[in-house]
């Protein structure tokens, strides 16, 4: 399942590959943006396919009742800007004529997490997949790296209903090969087995994730690492795998109120209860700086999850 | 089969009885912006649109006209205004705002009520909802047309004008927007409140062919959505209203925007509309 050769990719342009793949096979694709095509990489499937691009101006709440129009006559809509700007500002509008319809609209937005970087806190989406996750009908998906941003948008292309996937700014190594991993929805994905700690985390933090275990396995201890890209419906195969854990870490670009390290807190308190430590940014706005800067300030690198992971255990 | 002003006057004003007898059975709903927008949703259904009663069951169900009800708290009206049209039974109407109803306070799909098109409630959505409508009406090269009615009080809403500018963007030819301009919201004046006048200037200025009529004068409602079925760019009309039309206490005043009546007040608004 995983990629061979070590190759960093931008998942946004996954975003635009898949959509023109799919706006090939399905007529009834139509997207639209909030004047961020050149960023969303909507502008890709804008050039293949003009007349079903439309370009709705700096108007999100419009752009997310438009897109509910647009689908109530039948259409399948992707509706991109930034995740900040996705979520927060036009929630009642997702809420009430997106969600609330269960209309076949896919709000995909790019720019999630700290890693925004210079442009600061209110460009930081840090609740986005909190706000998501409580609405009734919606699918939060939040995947790894280019292949995995890919095949979720086709599975989005395919399946009915709202759906927000969140993607990275920035270029990240591709973990999956695109020929022999398949995005599943009803599962995780169990990257690395261990007995001493689970670690479930999605996103950008993947690769972090990862990292961490190698880290931690040269001191003896050994950690699993379970990727989570579908946030709601949490598929319940993390109770099972984990069930011989005595501690679950979640990792993610994002509050840890409201999201990943939510959903398992409730899955686990609910089935299996046992002690769970929540890895993301606290109660608290962002700031500009660099990428990794960020990552490090906030305590999302691989080497602060270890220290981390490493103070909880001794 | 169209109907005349006499026939209109008859079917609005049993509609305006629905309505009463919804929201005191119910004993709550919005009375007032429904009792203003009985004339408009008559003439609209009985003479304007291009709909059947037998909604989904009928073959050209694709090629029918939409009505989305932006001001979603007017209810009563679309609901008692499509049962007297036939496209569900009347008897339905006094499950308005009941558990398990599908006549919820505000229109849902979800109960797969006959002739709700869209969801609606939380202000500001619908004409937006019913743009997009309209543009994928226009790729499907169906030559549908699309009636939207919000209230003056919406207008206070930012994603109206954002809606707006987004017809007239894309030439819309194929939305008309109705404004039940009856003065009032909740908190009182809307002109003491936050006020959106000059309207028909705002409008124009947005991008829509706008006309300004007596939204109860039935000839005026019919020649205006004649002329917005025609108009080559997004029409508007403004309608002005009487909040609580037809039951003399309620008339222009705010207190009945959604106050259910008691039983004292049901008996004296019934009596005026049977007298009609």
């Amino acid at each position: 399942m995983f990629k061979e050769t070590v190759e960093k990719q931008s998942p946004r342009k996954a975003y635009g590959n898949a959509l023109i793949e799919i706006g090939k096979q399905n007529p009834n694709i139509v997207v639209l943006d909030a004047d961020l095509a050149c960023s969303t990489q909507t502008q890709m499937f804008n050039k293949e396919f003009p007349q079903r691009f439309f370009d709705i101006g700096i108007s999100e709440q419009d752009m997310m009742t438009t897109a509910a129009g647009l689908s109530l006559t039948g259409k399948t809509v992707f509706a991109s800007t930034f995740a900040m700007f996705a979520s927060a500002r036009c929630l009642d509008q997702v809420r009430n004529s997106i969600c609330y319809q269960n209309l076949d609209v896919k709000i995909v937005a790019t720019h999630g997490g700290i890693t925004v970087g210079e442009d600061g806190a209110s460009h930081q989406a840090l609740e986005d997949v909190a706000f998501m996750r409580s609405l009734p009908n919606m699918t939060v998906i939040v995947p790894a790296d280019y292949t995995e941003v890919k095949q979720a948008v086709k599975h989005a292309a395919n399946n009915y209903g709202p759906m927000y996937i969140r993607i990275a700014r920035a270029d990240i190594q591709t973990i999956f090969d695109e020929d022999k991993y398949k995005f599943n929805p009803n599962q995780t994905v169990t990257i690395k087995e261990g007995k001493d700690l689970a670690i479930i985390t999605n996103g950008e933090e993947l690769l972090e994730a990862m990292k961490c275990a190698e880290l931690l396995e040269k001191d003896g201890i050994s950690a699993k690492v379970i990727h989570a890209p579908v946030v709601k419906p949490l598929p319940a195969d993390i109770i099972q795998k984990t069930s011989d854990t005595p501690l679950i870490v979640t990792v993610e670009n994002h509050s840890v109120i409201g999201g990943l390290g939510s959903a398992v807190c409730e899955m686990i308190s609910e089935h299996s209860p046992k002690k769970v430590i929540r890895i993301g940014t606290n109660d608290e706005f962002g700031q500009s700086g660099e990428q990794r800067e960020l990552l490090e300030y906030y305590g999302l690198t691989s080497n602060k999850i270890y220290e981390k992971i490493k103070g909880i255990i001794s | 089969m169209t109907k005349s002003i006499q026939e209109l006057k008859i079917f609005a004003n049993q509609v305006r009885t629905d309505i009463l007898k919804m929201v005191h059975n119910a004993k709550s709903g919005h009375i007032g912006g429904s009792m203003s927008s009985a004339d408009i949703l008559a003439v609209l259904y009985n003479n304007i649109m291009n709909i059947s009663p037998k909604w989904k069951n009928d073959p050209d169900f694709e090629k029918r006209d939409r009505f989305v009800l932006s001001k979603g708290h007017a209810s009563p009206a679309l609901y008692a205004t499509l049962a007297n049209m036939g496209f569900f039974d009347r008897d339905e109407l006094l499950t308005f705002r009941k558990i398990n109803s599908r006549l919820q306070g505000h229109p849902s799909i979800k109960t797969g009520l006959e002739g709700i098109e869209t969801s609606t409630g939380s202000l500001g959505q619908g004409l937006s909802v019913a743009v997009g409508i309209a543009m994928g009406l226009k790729m499907d090269k169906n030559d549908a047309k699309v009636y939207v009615l919000t209230g003056d009080g919406e207008m206070q809403e930012g994603s109206i004008w954002e809606a707006l500018m987004n017809a007239s963007q894309r030439k819309l030819d194929n939305i008309i927007l109705i404004v039940d301009k009856n003065n009032l919201q909740i908190d009182g004046c809307v002109s003491s409140i936050k006020s959106i006048d000059p309207l028909d200037k705002k409008l124009e200025a947005f991008g829509f062919k706008t006309v300004t009529i007596n939204g109860h004068d039935y000839k005026e409602i019919e020649d205006a959505l004649n002329k917005g079925r025609v108009s080559n760019v997004p029409f508007a009309i403004i309608a002005n209203t009487v909040k609580g039309k037809g039951v003399s206490f309620m008339e222009n005043n705010a207190g009945w925007h959604g106050k259910a009546p008691n039983d004292e007040d049901f008996m004296k608004a019934l009596e005026e509309l049977e007298n009609v």
